[in-house]
């Protein structure tokens, strides 16, 4: 059987591709979910073989929530309308449905996936395809995470600074700290430039959360925070600090 | 700043060639008169050179101050006042250059030099003044191009956020979803949406309607989103007998209502209660809309997200007032209030 997972927020969304796949003997829909964060539970538990996804959802949106899978399933992307989340299909050749969408629109979706499947042809989306779906304004004002098996939200502007840790980059607030895997690149491209500096290889800094500036060894600095840590800052990030702080 | 008249290839090859023949007129005259082959050719370049440098000194000047269409007086002055600087300029450098017949010459024939430099300023700043204004009407008409393509962005952008394609298409899926199963369903949705679709596209946003007018036109689009949600959502109206006649601007409430749906219903996942309270008090129609929200996710009153700018910014202009829209929050409900003076 194939395992087949739909995650909307709205029942009447869910109750059209259930109908639509009454056709196809050989699926079953092991679950339905409401947002995000049902979405990420069920998939860990279920181990679907294909998702459907909408991407408008409450709490987190659709990718929003694959970026907290590690092992990431197939997913046909649902929408009514959302400008971003198109421009990213397309970018990455994504499949994706319109609603509303036809059977015909669906079967062909879905004829797609099961001969990708047949001939193994990888999954169904890339990983770059939530990076460029990231650039969005609501993406670019929030990070989220996963933290001890709980998923949190951080306002972008919560956050004090940036460290690079192996595969993951540490992302600390004053609540505590989180790490997300995604590289340096990744967050510079995200974040603000104006907000965001990274005043390191392995460091970024929140410039509102700096208060001075001191020299530290040879040709460094340091810059200290509000809550009096310190973050490393290179001579070119010196550079790029006073620039964009405008000194 | 416009681009000089010699910034263009052609333009300079002809501002050379005309000097040139008018330089080998003006020797091949002072030949004629008598003067020889190296002194006609001395003096006409002495002239011409300082005459050419003069004209591209007039057409740069102009460049930078370009008199408007009142001040003829000062183009007129500026002709005299160069053609007089040519003329001390060219005696000066004759007097080094030349030898004693030349430069008793040129005295003698001071006036008619005189009046040719005239003419040929006159020209030259002629030219220039009609080249620039020409510039300036091009550029003018570039920006007025450019500033009604925002105009026309700007009202295509609100007639999109009018039309709210994310909600339309979501309803249209909800109606593709009932048709088979609940078809008497679809087909009071497709009634209610086109109901809703006509009085948004009959909204003018000028008129003052009555707030009876405005609750049904809410109750059309909560119906909608009652559909779209099924029993998560449950709507509470009230309002007072007197309020109902109240007059409001039109489209007033409907963003407010929006917000709290978008955060309310969008961004939640319980069964939710959206009331809207309306009384007429002191000559005020007052409006209070509640909605839940989730505090793990949004803040409200922080960011973008709360699209109530547009209505504050709508009441200011409208009653030069600040004081009309109050938000505030009582554990994990958002409530808006909106007063609206009545005549």
């Amino acid at each position: 059987m194939i395992k087949v997972l739909i995650i909307d927020d709205e029942p009447l969304a869910r109750s059209i591709v259930k109908e639509y796949l009454q056709d196809y003997e050989q699926i079953e829909v092991v679950e339905e979910c409401r947002d995000g964060f049902e979405g990420v539970k069920a998939v860990m538990q279920y181990q679907p073989d294909l998702v459907f996804l909408d991407i408008q959802m409450p709490k987190i949106n659709g990718f929003e929530m694959l970026e907290l899978i590690e092992q990431q399933p197939s997913v046909i992307f649902t929408t009514a309308f959302d400008e971003y989340a198109i421009r990213a299909f397309e970018a990455h050749a994504a499949d994706y449905l319109l609603k509303p969408y036809s059977k015909e629109r669906f079967d062909k979706a879905l004829q797609k996936w099961l001969a990708q499947q047949a001939s193994n042809t990888g999954p169904a989306f890339s990983s770059a395809l939530l990076e460029t779906a990231a650039q969005t304004p609501l993406q670019q004002s929030r990070i989220v995470v996963k933290s001890s098996g709980r998923i949190k939200i951080i306002p972008v502007h919560d956050i004090q600074y940036l460290e690079a840790a192996d595969d993951y980059v540490k992302i600390h607030t004053a609540s505590g700290t989180h790490l997300k895997n995604k590289t340096m690149q990744y967050f510079e491209q995200l974040l603000d430039a104006r907000q965001f500096v990274r005043t390191h290889r392995s460091y970024m800094v929140n410039i509102q959360q700096v208060t001075r500036l001191e020299p530290y060894e040879k040709e460094n600095h340091i810059a200290i925070l509000h809550s009096g840590k310190g973050v490393p800052v290179s001579k070119t990030g010196y550079l790029k600090l006073k620039q964009v702080l405008g000194l | 700043m416009p681009a000089s008249v010699l910034s263009i290839t052609k333009y300079r090859f002809y501002f050379t060639v005309f000097w040139i023949i008018w330089s080998a007129i003006h020797a091949w005259v002072l030949q004629e008169w008598g003067y020889s082959f190296e002194a006609s050719w001395l003096d006409s370049a002495v002239c011409n050179i300082l005459l050419a440098g003069m004209s591209l000194l007039i057409i740069t000047s102009l460049r930078f101050y370009l008199p408007r269409k009142e001040s003829f007086t000062y183009l007129f002055l500026m002709c005299i006042g160069f053609a007089l600087l040519w003329l001390g300029c060219a005696k000066v450098v004759l007097s080094y250059v030349a030898d004693a017949f030349t430069v008793r010459t040129f005295s003698e024939s001071m006036p008619i030099r005189l009046a040719i430099a005239i003419l040929v300023s006159g020209c030259v700043i002629l030219i220039s003044v009609l080249w620039y204004t020409l510039e300036e009407q091009k550029e003018q008409e570039r920006r007025k191009n450019e500033s009604e393509k925002i105009v026309r962005d700007a009202e295509l952008y609100k007639l999109r956020q009018q039309l709210q394609p994310h909600f339309l298409f979501n309803s249209l899926n909800s109606i593709s979803a009932l048709v088979i199963g609940q078809p008497a369903e679809a087909r009071k949705m497709i009634q209610q949406l086109s109901d809703y679709l006509r009085s948004t596209l009959k909204k003018e946003e000028h008129k003052w309607v009555m707030l009876s007018e405005e609750l049904q036109y809410l109750e059309l689009y909560l119906g909608i989103e009652k559909v779209r949600f099924g029993h998560r959502l449950a709507t509470e109206i009230r309002s007072d007998a007197s309020a109902l006649s109240a007059q409001l601007p039109a489209m007033l409430l409907q963003p407010i209502v929006e917000n709290a749906i978008k955060f309310g219903l969008y961004d939640t996942v319980d069964d939710i209660i959206i009331s809207v309270d309306c009384i007429a008090e002191n000559k005020m129609l007052v409006v209070t809309v509640k909605n839940p929200f989730d505090p793990g996710i949004s803040q409200p009153g922080k960011g973008t997200g709360f699209g109530l700018r547009s209505v504050q910014r709508r009441l200011s202009l409208l009653f030069a007032r600040n004081d009309l829209l109050i938000t505030s929050i009582t554990g994990n409900i958002f409530i808006t209030q909106i007063k609206i003076p009545q005549q």
